[in-house]
């Protein structure tokens, strides 16, 4: 396989996004080269749970995106709820409560949309399970910046509407199922320093 | 170099100009958020660069008024984070009920719906009618706004939940008059406070306060420009005196964080020591 020169991972998920994370974060190698950032919509007011959960069963460090924090490898990245998430041109976080956009907050096109910004051509954006748009038009973005997208298996998804939307939005690079899109990421970017 | 380097360099000249000429400044923001507005204003318009966009603003102030309004990010609820209200009243207001009279000042209060949650708390603790409430947001258009003390009636529903699980003691409902499509605020709460103009980046101390509410403001600043206003704070309150930042906000990045000790680690109130 064509090994894909990638310094930042995009995930987007919505309904079904616990579980569908679950089948992904923690296939990640321990030496996996690229930082994964990840907005999920939850509740505004819900808790830490994903975030501990994701990180006991995960060899990569997950943690909630602080603002300003630098963004390295070893690291997955979560959104804080209510917040909407921006990279900044010196790879930090930067926060916004700003309107919802797509009804979500944070929004998934305002990540992808701002780290195709920053990591341009060498930026992986992944949209996963979900019950609205959200996502489409960052995935367009992407693209369009020479970055690629997957996408999950429709018929694999708990919610089918926002993978169907990307894929209609936009030519993903890859649509696969679920379960082999962890075991792909680890195949697909190239290690540290090689 | 590509397209992106150069609209970066666009933007960088572009906040140059509303600075000397507007004097406002936007320099020292957090530039994916800024970039992001400035590129949506420029999409509704018939121009074709950010370079054009620049020109226009240097000719036309009333272009410039529109972009203003789409710089600084105004969205805002009343007891946003419930639990930090929560912890407000129980670890703040017992300290506040030892002093005779009180300053508190809101820095970014936005449309005032922070003001008028923090206005009705003093209410129920008995601490309003000492307290001098200054508020304060750069944005005159908002100013304006938060002077009616309008909200919007399909908010209501939320900020009930919201007053309830912040321990509200009465009814929200008490709060306001329902007209049309909005709310009214009970408009005695206004009675001790005052609205101004004051603009974080490029203003200065104001004296003396007991406590100081800026929440959900650093967040669209750079380190530089939280520093300074950190600072401004510090010098702003009297000994002793607390300091409430947004959620996702801290002192970290500013030269002053020993100068202040955690009250709440989690909901980010803080009492300045020296
Ligand atoms: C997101 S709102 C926060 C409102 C409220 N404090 C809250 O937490 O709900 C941010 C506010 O900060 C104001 N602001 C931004 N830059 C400012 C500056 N340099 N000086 C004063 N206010 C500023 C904006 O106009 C806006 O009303």
């Amino acid at each position: 396989m064509r090994k894909f020169d990638c310094k930042a991972i995009v995930i987007g998920v919505s309904a079904g996004g616990m579980l569908a994370l679950r089948k992904i974060i923690p296939v990640l190698s321990a030496d996996f080269p690229a930082p994964v950032i990840i907005v999920q919509h939850m509740h505004p007011y819900s808790d830490n749970f994903m975030i501990h959960d994701l990180d006991r069963k995960s060899t990569l460090n997950v943690r909630q995106a602080e603002e300003k924090e630098n963004i390295s490898a070893g690291n997955v990245y979560i959104a804080p709820s209510n917040y909407h998430l921006l990279v900044e041109q010196d790879k930090t976080f930067s926060l916004s409560v700003c309107e919802r956009l797509n009804f979500s907050r944070p929004s998934i096109d305002i990540l992808f949309e701002t780290a195709s910004e920053v990591y341009q051509d060498k930026l992986l954006g992944i949209v996963l399970t979900g019950a609205n748009k959200d996502g489409s038009e960052g995935a367009k973005i992407i693209k369009q910046r020479g970055g690629k997208i997957i996408v999950q298996d429709p018929k694999t998804a708990e919610s089918k509407v926002m993978p169907q939307s990307a894929i209609a939005n936009t030519n993903p690079d890859h649509i696969l199922p679920l379960t082999d899109i962890g075991d792909f990421l680890n195949k697909y970017i190239n290690k540290r320093n090689k | 170099m590509g397209k992106i380097e150069n609209e970066n360099i666009e933007i960088e000249l572009l906040l140059e100009a509303i600075y000397q000429k507007y004097g406002y400044d936007f320099r020292k923001y957090s530039r994916a958020s800024i970039k992001r507005r400035i590129l949506h204003r420029l999409a509704k318009t018939d121009l074709d660069s950010v370079s054009e966009m620049q020109h226009r603003l240097l000719y036309d102030v009333e272009f410039f008024d529109k972009l203003l309004l789409d710089l600084s990010v105004n969205v805002t609820e009343m007891f946003r984070d419930p639990n930090f209200y929560l912890d407000v009243r129980k670890e703040v207001f017992p300290v506040l009920k030892t002093y005779p009279y009180l300053k508190i000042w809101h820095a970014g209060c936005a449309t005032g719906e922070e003001v008028y949650s923090l206005a009705i708390m003093l209410r129920e603790e008995g601490l309003y009618d000492r307290a001098l409430i200054y508020a304060t947001d750069f944005n005159e258009v908002v100013l304006k706004k938060a002077k009616q003390g309008i909200i919007p009636l399909n908010e209501i529903q939320k900020y009930t939940a919201n007053y309830q699980k912040a321990g509200g003691k009465e009814s929200f409902a008490d709060y306001y008059t329902a007209k049309y499509n909005s709310a009214l605020i009970d408009q005695s709460l206004k009675k001790n406070i005052v609205f101004s103009d004051h603009n974080l980046a490029t203003d200065g101390v104001f004296g003396e306060m007991n406590l100081i509410f800026c929440r959900n403001v650093l967040i669209y600043f750079k380190k530089e420009l939280q520093n300074r206003v950190i600072g401004l704070f510090r010098e702003s309150l009297c000994n002793l005196g607390f300091l409430c930042l947004g959620s996702k906000e801290s002192l970290m990045f500013s030269e002053y964080e020993k100068n202040f000790e955690p009250t709440v680690k989690e909901t980010k109130i803080f009492r300045k020591i020296s």
